[in-house]
């Protein structure tokens, strides 16, 4: 798979004319270093204040003695254990359901040729501006209807068709050229296996842009689970870190710092040990 | 049976499981907010009846809605104009070789990852009045205290900034990738018909990203409707409704007093707003730009 972007490999033999030198040089990098220090301060200042004892929350002392003990309060104030497991399971869920219905619907789309499929494409394409966020009361309605209301797969049910992810597998299955479609047809492949055996190994790179993307998102996402919850078996965790923010905890801020950095944690040191991945994938899910 | 019927089936059962969540958690809730909108809200003895356009009635005399209206409207003009430039200074300096790359571009991507809520508790205590940070830089320079959070005239900056902060390096990620892809004999040929570099940009790089800004404009005005997380940790749509936008208000009419049918009547206006920046995107502005 070439991905779309040209390649910057090729670029750097050749010099660019209006690459910055001398004295615009430093004045750009100047702008840029304060910008990002700008960015990276508020959490910065979540990694001071949950390091340090109560007392430095506000005071910025370098010899201020370093702790661990707000994240063994905040670990034993509130089931962040099981909130964690709640949303693993619910990540893991949405994005096997995701790809497995986004591969079959995308495969459709992209090279079979057959009475409304272009109504069909348009009907999946609407997701993207009618994104669930908006469809919460109605939403809610249906899943109080099967009793579904506080469980895991309530918060999934919503997401679980993606019109995002059937876009871009579409795409991607439209570069794999047909002669490789034919030639397994030719050996008595029938469509699930061409699609198992040639399509699927050859879109690898964008099931895991996609799948980053999809995992930030769900891992993130606070409104829907907020409101299809409201116990500790079913909460995730950014429902799980606003409870304790707001009610068990009163404002003791280097104890809901360090939850908050507890929270964002697992997705925050993947994304520095992986920041290439990530930030490729980003790019190339926003490609179209 | 013919190939076409024969394909046509496959197709569709093919299509059909993702079809059917589609139709169950998009089409038809959007379908049944539009029904409802014209019944009155069941309550416990009094089931739902016909009521015609009372909803709508109730929503254009209700201030807090138009008060909604109002703040989403300040709250895009504030957040999407600003995250778009703010991204592509970010790209353009990212793209160029400057001091500590790749440093700077994983600062301004990292409040992407993060999730809102989380980001909106550090955020929440810088606001703090008496001892946040903000106060104790402006009482370091001698200024007045001011909560913030707290008052009407400044609550709904506070929201806005959080909002720029958090999407600026998204976006700022699809600048890169189309400044990446531009070809570099065009900066060579710029270069000989001796083009300043604000000319090269101006005149070359900006007008060849305009699909990339046409896609982060859409996805800016789509934000603007949906980004609420941080609403529920630093404001809650105080003080007095000056936070509160539409989304928002949709969930405190559903969710907290529970009155569902003015909950689909400010659905629908939502969806009747973000189908018209769809309408604008596909009919207007897709035609005036031009594509690689």
């Amino acid at each position: 798979m070439s991905a779309p972007t040209a390649q910057p490999a090729t670029h750097s033999s050749r010099t660019d004319p209006y690459a910055p030198k001398g004295l615009s040089l430093t004045l750009e990098s100047t702008g840029a270093i304060l910008l990002a220090i700008l960015w990276v301060l508020p959490l910065a200042y979540a990694v001071w204040a949950a390091f340090h004892p109560a007392e430095y929350t506000t005071r910025f002392e370098l010899t201020a003695p370093l702790t661990l003990d707000n994240f063994t309060r905040a670990w034993a104030a509130a089931p962040f254990a099981r909130y964690f497991l709640n949303t693993f399971i619910l990540v893991t869920m949405i994005l096997a359901f995701q790809i497995v219905l986004g591969t079959l619907a995308a495969y459709a789309l992209a090279r079979q040729d057959f009475w409304g499929r272009d109504v069909a494409f348009a009907l999946i394409l609407a997701q993207l501006m009618i994104m669930p966020d908006a469809l919460i009361v109605e939403n809610y309605r249906t899943l109080a209807k099967v009793n579904l209301i506080d469980t895991i797969p309530a918060i999934a049910l919503p997401y679980i068709a993606s019109a995002f992810g059937i876009f871009l597998l579409r795409q991607t299955f439209k570069t794999v050229p047909k002669e490789l479609d034919d030639a397994a047809r030719v050996e008595g492949a029938s469509p699930l296996q061409v699609l198992m055996k040639v399509y699927v190994p050859l879109a690898k790179p964008t099931y895991i842009a996609y799948g980053l993307v999809s995992v930030s998102y769900h891992w993130n996402n606070f409104l829907w689970p907020l409101l299809v919850t409201n116990s500790v078996e079913s909460r995730p965790l950014t429902v799980g870190l606003q409870v304790f923010s707001s009610s068990d905890q009163g404002i003791d801020w280097a104890v809901i710092c360090a939850a908050t950095l507890m929270t964002s944690a697992p997705l925050l040191v993947g994304f520095l040990l992986f920041q290439r991945q990530f930030v490729q994938s980003f790019m190339r899910a926003g490609i179209k | 049976m013919n190939s076409r019927a024969t394909a046509t089936i496959h197709g569709w059962l093919l299509l059909l499981p993702a079809m059917a969540c589609l139709a169950l958690f998009t089409h038809w809730p959007a379908v049944a907010s539009f029904i409802e909108s014209f019944y009155s809200t069941p309550r416990a003895r009094r089931p739902a009846r016909f009521i015609g356009l009372d909803n709508y009635q109730q929503m254009l005399a209700d201030p807090i809605f138009w008060k909604a209206m109002s703040n989403n409207l300040w709250f895009a003009i504030g957040t999407i104009p600003a995250s778009i430039a703010l991204a592509l200074l970010m790209a353009v300096w990212v793209n160029d070789k400057i001091v500590g790359r790749t440093w700077v571009r994983m600062a301004f991507f990292t409040p992407t990852i993060l999730p809102m809520i989380a980001v909106a508790n550090i955020w929440l205590f810088f606001f703090t009045p008496q001892y946040g940070l903000l106060e104790q830089i402006v009482g370091f320079f001698g200024g007045r205290s001011t909560n913030w959070l707290g008052s009407q005239d400044t609550a709904l900056y506070a929201i806005t900034i959080v909002a720029i902060w958090k999407e600026a390096g998204f976006f700022m990620i699809f600048y890169l990738a189309a400044l990446q892809a531009l070809p570099p004999s065009l900066g060579e040929a710029a270069a000989i018909e001796g083009a300043s570099r604000w000319t090269y940009f101006r005149r070359i790089q900006f007008p060849l990203l305009m699909p990339t800004t046409l896609f982060v404009l859409i996805n800016a005005v789509i934000n603007a409707f949906r980004m609420v997380d941080h609403i529920f940790v630093m404001t809650r749509g105080g003080p007095d409704n000056a936070t509160t936008l539409l989304l928002f208000y949709i969930y405190q009419v559903g969710f907290s007093f529970w009155d569902t049918a003015y909950a689909a009547t400010l659905t629908c206006v939502l969806l009747a707003l973000l189908a018209l920046v769809a309408f604008v995107q596909y009919g207007i502005l897709e035609r005036r730009t031009h594509y690689r």
